[in-house]
């Protein structure tokens, strides 16, 4: 089943109707929908350098027009490090392990019990956007949570040619 | 003087073999051709597709069929209301063909059973016969926990074994140490109640009368017992009549060749689906779950359990270019001394229900999908235990936890393509569970185990929010069951029911809400109830700036003098526990002895009538910045009832005013300057990663954590090698850093000695995993 652009962007703005979302739901997936999504995505960012892969509503991988880089880039425009790389550990963080900053989340008694678990918060560092939310025990290590096969996935899955990278 | 070297006989299988012959056969094919069974071409279904779909469709509907006829004869609420139960068909090498709508984790579990019997040695000992019934709740050999009740019958055709077909129901009781299915108290299986290893129960059709003897009377509610049993019974007979009706229409032949296609076409299917929605690549997630034992409130057996610890399951998930994948647990915590552990079948059998409500959204939920995933959860593991005293009464209390974890990985995929109709952030803990018993209102020795919770929240997906009090993750077709019937099933009167405000993790979309109902002990006599859930840790984190739901904590009122002040007219609890940090029912009982605290796990209370017990549902994560979400819909949920209205600022940076009628509007000028403000003041507040890591090393390296957090890394460590030098690695330690179990100032009773049941004579374990 295939869909215009302009259904697939209102599945992006969260403004798809039911219909159209159950037949999303229970039909074979719509190959082309990642380059429909991405031609999307790219009228929406202020920036032209080609999106490769969006990682979260604000996080994209980039090819960035300067030096052919693959770079993990916000929607304010942050280049935070090189695609393979923790883009978390680049970012700003705010860490929530204290009752009264649990309390400003969740009501009293709802809230996690930060000796147990802790909240931390991950900022791009020009718009204050927060692009991920981790919350493990103390100690717990940055989660490196995603590493994409990008070539293989536009060369062999979709058969797309994959973007030059420097 | 003549003598006979070797006697060939024959097996029961049909063509000959026997049970172990063709199980075995049928695994050197699939190891040495990758394809199950070795088909590597599906001749039924590419020859005569008409027929082969003709063939999945009746079989299909009539599994579904069953469940549904089947049910209506249960008394019990759990599976009445809630359908709590499952059916399943079989090869003849116990491998699943197809199963129905329910509880659908027991697709493997149930085939384990059957597989656990083949390589014992059932078919000599004690004989498997056409028309025998087979009883098993072994969670040692796969089943979930002790309460999933599986009954087994075998299928013949013309005096040869063709398959087999299970049913499991979920019981309210099983003679625990505490009443309830998911008991809290004991540490060690033994304590876990009633225990059946795939025991021949029936013959000839009938049930056998030292069984029904024995087994009533080792679980409390023995009418609820023996009319599940009916059920199972039944419902294994109506699909054992259609396998025989299916036969007399389309043929033997054409059914045998379907038993085993229709498993290698599932493996198919799920690497199709794999490709079709996924981008290959490495995903890494992490779930916790909250195990706090030391509280006076949690009475057990053993002094050695009494401690506060933390359940660990970090995965690695593999999808290869190729479209096959690997899901690795290394550094999973080990199991422990509570009801928290669970089999590697249950494990891995709990994540295709996860994966039916996104990855395999399909009918033919078998086998197939776990010949396509290689699993990896190393021996010792909670969730692969090396000891055959561990307890399993309340296993789902990580699997939830844990599993939530992998519906973040998988969504960064369907994210990554544009499918954000598959995006889910995440499946609440699902809990409270109210568990208890004594003498009910018709003065009869009763359990009750309430199964709201099969309506929690669900996670928020990439477009929309998470539905609010929906489902739960164990059961895609749960509900919360109408209060007027769990009224007849408990002596415990409703005095509210409402939707948990802020229950639901925020977000862009938010995750959907909980909801709380308020029970008055009423008519029960010598009583008790107790709380399971989670309650230090919320155990789903939210995605892509989503935030983790709420956690949980307890309410309970006693000695609350409610008899005289509704004799008075006076006003009482009712509705729910709106605000607990602003709680209004402590006023309205002045004398009363109140529990109100994050303590979410007990073991048994007493209870009597006019005492109160909050039973609290858990929402669901959030996904997205809370600051990009639609400020009207934040008014919305205050309107509703699903935000408390001081969190549409602190949250979301929404300015509420007034909108008529005593609701809330947003003024938009004032939102937009404070959602700027917020954005400031978290880059004022936060500081670079690796300025907060440093300062975290040092905390790291004065070994300051509390002993509970210290504990959690040292087991994983222990049984993790890879986990660990990650870790040393990430942190930067130096070698003289250590951190054993050994050192810390509790007891770690099985860190060193362990014993599996594959050490007792004459058992044959069947290891799905790799470990």
């Amino acid at each position: 089943m295939a869909y215009t652009k302009a259904k697939i962007k209102d599945l992006v703005d969260g403004n798809i109707d039911r219909d159209t979302l159950h037949t999303m739901l229970s039909t074979p997936k719509d190959k082309e929908r990642f380059q429909i999504y991405l031609e999307i995505l790219q009228e929406q960012v202020d920036w032209d350098d080609p999106i490769i892969l969006p990682l979260g509503p604000k996080l994209y991988i980039v090819q960035r027009k300067a030096d052919r880089k693959w770079m993990i880039r916000s929607q304010a425009g942050h280049d935070f490090c090189e695609w393979n790389q923790n883009w978390k550990l680049h970012a700003r963080v705010r860490v929530r392990n204290t009752a009264a900053q649990m309390e400003e989340l969740y009501p009293r008694l709802m809230a996690p019990s930060p000796e147990w678990q802790v909240i931390r918060e991950y900022f791009c560092p020009l718009s204050g956007d927060l692009l991920d939310v981790e919350a493990p025990t103390p100690w717990y290590p940055v989660i490196h949570d995603f590493e994409p096969d990008i070539e293989a996935f536009y060369k062999d899955w979709l058969g797309l040619p994959v973007p030059e990278r420097a | 003087m003549n003598m006979q070297s070797k006697v060939d006989t024959r097996g029961i299988v049909r063509g000959g073999e026997t049970l172990k012959q063709h199980r075995d056969r049928l695994m050197d094919a699939t190891k040495q051709t990758k394809h199950y069974a070795g088909l590597e071409r599906l001749e039924l279904r590419d020859s005569d597709p008409i027929k082969y779909n003709k063939l999945f469709s009746r079989l299909r509907a009539g599994v579904v069929d069953a469940r549904e006829t089947a049910k209506k004869i249960a008394a019990s609420p759990i599976v009445e209301q809630e359908g709590e139960l499952c059916f399943t068909l079989y090869n003849a090498a116990g491998d699943s063909i197809l199963t129905s709508t329910g509880i659908i984790i027991h697709v493997g579990t149930m085939g384990a059973a059957i597989k656990y019997m083949i390589e014992n040695g059932w078919e000599d000992n004690p004989g498997i016969r056409d028309k025998d019934i087979f009883c098993n709740n072994d969670s040692l050999i796969g089943n979930v926990h002790p309460c999933d009740i599986h009954t087994i019958v075998p299928i013949f055709h013309e005096g040869e074994l063709i398959g087999w077909v299970g049913g499991v129901t979920h019981v309210i009781d099983t003679g625990s140490v505490g009443p309830g299915s998911m008991s809290t108290g004991q540490v060690q299986r033994f304590g876990d109640g009633y225990s059946i290893t795939c025991r021949k129960i029936g013959e000839n059709d009938e049930l056998k009368r030292d069984w029904l003897h024995e087994s009533q009377r080792m679980v409390r509610t023995t009418r609820y017992w023996m009319l599940d049993e009916r059920t199972r019974v039944a419902g294994c007979h109506m699909i054992r009549d259609l396998v025989q009706e299916v036969i007399a229409d389309e043929g033997i032949e054409s059914y045998w060749k379907f038993a085993y296609e229709s498993v290698e076409h599932g493996r198919i299917g799920l690497q199709a689906r794999i490709k079709a929605m996924t981008i290959p690549g490495k995903y890494r997630q992490v779930g916790f779950v909250d195990v706090p034992y030391a509280h006076e409130d949690v009475r057990v057996p053993s002094d050695f359990a009494k401690v506060d610890t933390i359940m660990h399951t970090p995965s690695e998930i593999t999808i290869r270019p190729d479209g096959t994948w690997r899901l690795d647990f290394e550094g999973a915590s080990r199991w422990g001394w509570h009801t928290y552990n669970a089999h590697q079948v249950s494990f891995t059998s709990g994540i295709w229900v996860m994966m039916t409500q996104s990855l395999i959204p399909i009918e033919m939920i078998n086998d197939g999908a776990a010949y396509g995933t290689e699993f990896r959860l190393p021996k010792g593991t909670w969730m692969n235990p090396d000891d055959r005293r561990v307890a399993f009464s309340y296993s789902w209390h990580f699997l939830v936890s844990s599993w939530t974890a992998l519906w973040r990985g998988l969504s960064r995929a369907y994210f990554g393509r544009g499918y954000l109709e598959e995006v889910n952030a995440g499946n609440a803990n699902t809990s409270n569970w109210l568990q208890g018993g004594g003498f009910n209102q018709y003065d009869e020795i009763h359990a009750v185990n309430s199964f709201e919770c099969a309506a929690n929240g669900v996670g928020a997906s990439a477009h929309q929010d998470g539905i609010s009090h929906a489902a739960a993750v164990w059961n895609p077709e749960g509900d919360m069951g109408d209060m007027e019937i769990w009224e007849l099933a408990e002596p415990l009167v409703y005095l509210g029911r409402q939707i948990k405000a802020s229950s639901g993790g925020a977000g862009k979309y938010r995750g959907g809400c909980g909801f709380e109902s308020l029970r008055m002990v009423w008519n029960a006599k010598d009583w008790t109830m107790f709380f399971m859930g989670n309650g230090h840790i919320s155990s789903d984190w939210g995605l892509m700036g989503g935030y983790p739901a709420a956690s949980g904590y307890r309410f309970e009122a006693h000695d609350t003098r409610l008899k005289e002040i509704i004799e008075n007219g006076g006003a009482i609890p009712h509705g729910g526990d709106t605000d607990p940090e602003h709680p209004i029912w402590e006023g309205m009982l002045p004398d009363a002895r109140i529990k109100r605290d994050k303590q979410a796990i007990t073991t048994e209370a007493m209870f009597k009538d006019y005492d109160l017990y909050l039973n609290y549902m858990r929402g669901g994560p959030g996904f997205g910045d809370p600051l990009d979400r639609e400020p009207q819909k934040v008014a919305d949920d205050v309107n509703g009832g699903y935000l408390l209205p001081r969190f549409a600022q602190s949250v979301y940076g929404v300015v509420l005013d007034g909108a008529g009628d005593g609701l809330k509007g947003v003024d938009q000028a004032a939102t937009v300057a404070l959602r700027q403000k917020i954005r400031q003041q978290r880059l004022a507040e936060s500081v670079p990663t690796q300025e907060w890591m440093a300062d975290e090393r040092q905390r790291i390296l004065a070994k300051d954590a509390g002993v509970h957090v210290q504990q959690m890394f040292a087991a994983s460590f222990k049984l993790g090698p890879r986990f660990e030098q990650q870790f040393r690695s990430f942190w930067d330690l130096p070698a003289d850093w250590r951190l054993m179990e050994a050192d810390l100032p509790i007891p770690s009773y099985g860190r060193e000695y362990s014993m599996d049941i594959s050490e007792l004579p004459d058992v044959k374990t069947v290891q799905f995993v790799e470990e």
